[in-house]
């Protein structure tokens, strides 16, 4: 059984049907990527995966770990593993990097039946993983993203996948805004943190970020679907190609 | 019958008995004052300073009025503790409307202020023992032309405290009054208080305002503040009080040239609160920051009327209000800020942010300014908003559950008023207690015997 089975997913905005019936399967140690023009539905798979409010799902199922995903609260979505790193990170002034992650963090351990991290250990786990994306030491001490450059912000997202260590992560347009090092440190602490029991759905419009993060299925999203699946050569192909092709296979034009 | 009149019939009856234990600085001021509530009665909401506080309302119930001034068999030294006690001050008790000097405790304080040149303790005893000094500034700054329960106040009160920190003199600890209603009736406490700092001293001042019982209280404190040239004052309002409260506060200062106050009013429990804040900006480069929060919920009541005057030029005032509603509470911000012609060089700012997270809880907010000279700096604004959805959503899809997020945004909400307190072990309990009140948790402390044992 696959960690994340989707079948026949439909999500709408308001009456807008954005989604129409994905069928995708992931199993442990796998990196997907998923690409695909804009307007697409990319952004809104990951969205409707971790329980935005602002989508409707009006069919299909979704089983998470064997268990029913779309019965559970974002936040249970989260203990259960799954991590969104967002394109468009949320600034929160007024709450503490700290106090933001090691609320999370421990809300995690006492959903899974583990005593709350002591503060010490709770610093040094912060340390490390800070380390890994080099993000800087003052960063911690600031409001959730506030004052953040592009760059900043999602490296910030990979420190917290590194907390939270997530059973699947979904990086949503992590590359966009990158300059080419943050790009690399980004890539960085995602392969890191790749192992044989978790996976990563990667959501990308370009090459770049698939040099370093190197996925083991490229699947192509449009219009609210799955088009095409194959290896990690689509990549290129795409790349050369553009996405025309595929719209004109697809009788668009 | 009128609202008013029982408390006419009671000042003709009282009146020879009261002004006989009270004093001449106290009395002077006591027949115009009834007769000015006689004339205009109390505020309703058709006056344009009171549209969502009805006082004659609140003054229609028939509480108790304790006119002879007898002490209640009650010592706060030993029973009562308040949450933000743990900080080292100088500590004195108001019990109802009687400045509590019964132990032993408060009298080493006054010994203790005293030997730093500080006349602080009993406004009614002072009157008697600096009877010029009380003179000098008593009624002097509070009005009653809007606000006839000052004209109230000013015709019943008999005592609260005083404070008189001579030039250059500054206070080693902060001074801390406890306004404490204690007693088994409806009753309804009616003090005065003085605070005098003059050229270039210092007072931090804490006024913290509770109750011990769960009766029907009415309290109506009026409180002067005098702050002469480079003088400094800090003052923190915490009140902390139970639904069947009342409260309305009156404070009125007046600012000399180069002197700088900060009041800091944080309304974190309560029943019924009206606050008044009238500041009168006298002399060049005064500098006043007005700033609060509130917290609501259940069907309480917070409304803050302020009003600021540059009189001169060259002043600066910094205004900020935050109120976070909950349930089916309401909040009202009424600030007025006035540049009279010729203040040139004026700085004023005035901010009201609020957040109503129910959709029955209502916020009321007039922020104004009213400005009659050209070269001045001046904003003022308002916002009413909910939770921010994204910064929610956010946090949830990292774990947090959504009240905790919520609770989270809330404290956030509320910190810049926080961070604005000075004194560090205040500011450090003060977060600890917004958040205790937001996760709702009890908010005294477990050393109050007198709430603890119930």
């Amino acid at each position: 059984m696959g960690l994340l089975e989707i079948k026949n997913l439909h999500a709408n905005i308001g009456d807008k049907e954005i989604l129409k019936g994905v069928n995708l399967t992931i199993n442990p140690g796998e990196v997907h990527a998923i690409m695909g023009p804009n307007g697409s539905g990319k952004s809104t798979l990951s969205a409707v995966l971790t329980g935005n409010p602002t989508y409707t799902v009006t069919e299909g199922s979704v089983m998470f770990n064997g268990k029913n995903l779309l019965e559970m609260a974002p936040e249970d979505r989260a203990r259960e593993g799954m991590f969104l790193s967002f394109q468009y990170p949320v600034e929160i002034p007024g709450v503490s990097m700290v106090n933001f992650i090691r609320t999370a963090v421990n809300e995690k351990r006492k959903y899974q039946g583990q005593p709350a991290l002591s503060a010490t250990e709770f610093l040094k786990m912060m340390r490390e993983r800070k380390d890994l994306v080099e993000l800087d030491n003052k960063l911690a001490n600031r409001s959730v993203n506030e004052g953040f450059s592009g760059g900043e912000k999602k490296r910030n997202e990979i420190f917290q996948m590194a907390m939270l260590e997530p059973k699947l992560s979904i990086l949503d347009e992590t590359d966009s805004g990158l300059d080419i090092d943050a790009l690399r440190i980004v890539a960085k602490g995602v392969n890191h943190l790749r192992n044989s029991e978790n996976a990563s759905i990667v959501i990308t419009h370009y090459q770049r970020l698939l040099d370093y993060i190197v996925p083991d299925v490229v699947h192509v999203l449009y219009k609210g679907r799955i088009v095409k699946t194959e290896g990690r050569e689509l990549v290129a192909e795409l790349e050369e190609k553009g996405y025309d092709w595929i719209k004109r296979e697809q009788g668009d034009l | 019958m009128s609202v008013e009149q029982p408390y006419i019939d009671i000042y003709n009856q009282m009146a020879d008995k009261v002004k006989a234990q009270s004093s001449a600085p106290l009395n002077a001021l006591r027949d115009d004052a009834i007769n000015a509530l006689a004339e205009r009665g109390f505020p309703t909401k058709k006056w344009e300073d009171f549209q969502r506080s009805d006082m004659r309302e609140r003054y229609a119930t028939n509480y108790g009025m304790n006119l002879t001034q007898f002490n209640i068999d009650f010592n706060p030294y030993k029973t009562f503790k308040c949450d933000i006690q743990a900080i080292k001050s100088h500590l004195f008790f108001v019990v109802n409307d009687v400045f509590y000097s019964n132990d032993q405790k408060a009298l080493d304080e006054i010994a203790a202020l005293q030997k730093q040149g500080i006349v602080a303790g009993s406004l009614r005893q002072v009157a008697k023992t600096h009877p010029e000094l009380v003179a000098k500034y008593y009624g002097k700054a509070a009005k009653w032309d809007v606000d006839t329960t000052v004209a109230f106040n000013t015709a019943f009160a008999q005592d609260g405290f005083f404070i008189y920190v001579p030039k250059q003199v500054q206070t080693d600890f902060p001074i801390q009054i406890i306004n404490v209603m204690n007693g088994d009736l409806d009753m309804m406490a009616t003090s005065r208080n003085l605070v005098v700092v003059e050229e270039g001293a210092k007072l931090q001042l804490l006024v913290c305002g509770h109750t011990s019982k769960k009766y029907n209280y009415l309290c109506n404190r009026v409180t002067e503040v005098f702050v002469g040239q480079y003088g400094t004052l800090e003052m923190y309002k915490l009140e902390d009080t139970e639904a069947s409260m009342t409260n309305i506060g009156s404070l009125f200062i007046e600012q000399q040239a180069d002197s700088n106050v900060m009041v800091n009013e944080i309304t974190l429990k309560n029943g019924f609160t009206r606050n008044n804040i009238n500041v009168e900006l006298l002399g060049e480069h005064a500098e006043l920051n007005l700033c609060g929060m509130a917290i609501g919920d259940g069907d309480k009541h917070i409304d803050n009327h302020t009003f600021v005057n540059h009189a001169v030029g060259h002043c600066k005032t910094n205004e900020l209000y935050k109120y976070i509603l909950n349930e089916e509470s309401v909040g009202s911000f009424d600030g007025k800020i006035l540049v009279n012609k010729g203040s040139q060089k004026t700085e004023a700012y005035q901010s009201n942010r609020n957040i109503v997270v129910t959709p029955t809880a209502k916020m009321y907010t007039k922020p104004h300014l009213e400005i009659y000279a050209d070269d001045v700096k001046c904003s003022h604004g308002a916002t009413v908003g909910q939770l921010d959805k994204e910064a929610l959503f956010y946090m949830q899809s990292r774990g947090i559950p959504e009240a905790e997020a919520r609770m989270l945004l809330m404290v956030a909400f509320a910190n810049d008023v926080i961070e604005n307190i000075k004194i560090e072990a205040l500011r450090t309990r003060m977060h600890m207690l917004v958040e205790r009140r937001f996760r709702g948790e009890t908010l005294v402390c477990n050393s109050c015997t007198d709430h603890c044992t119930k």
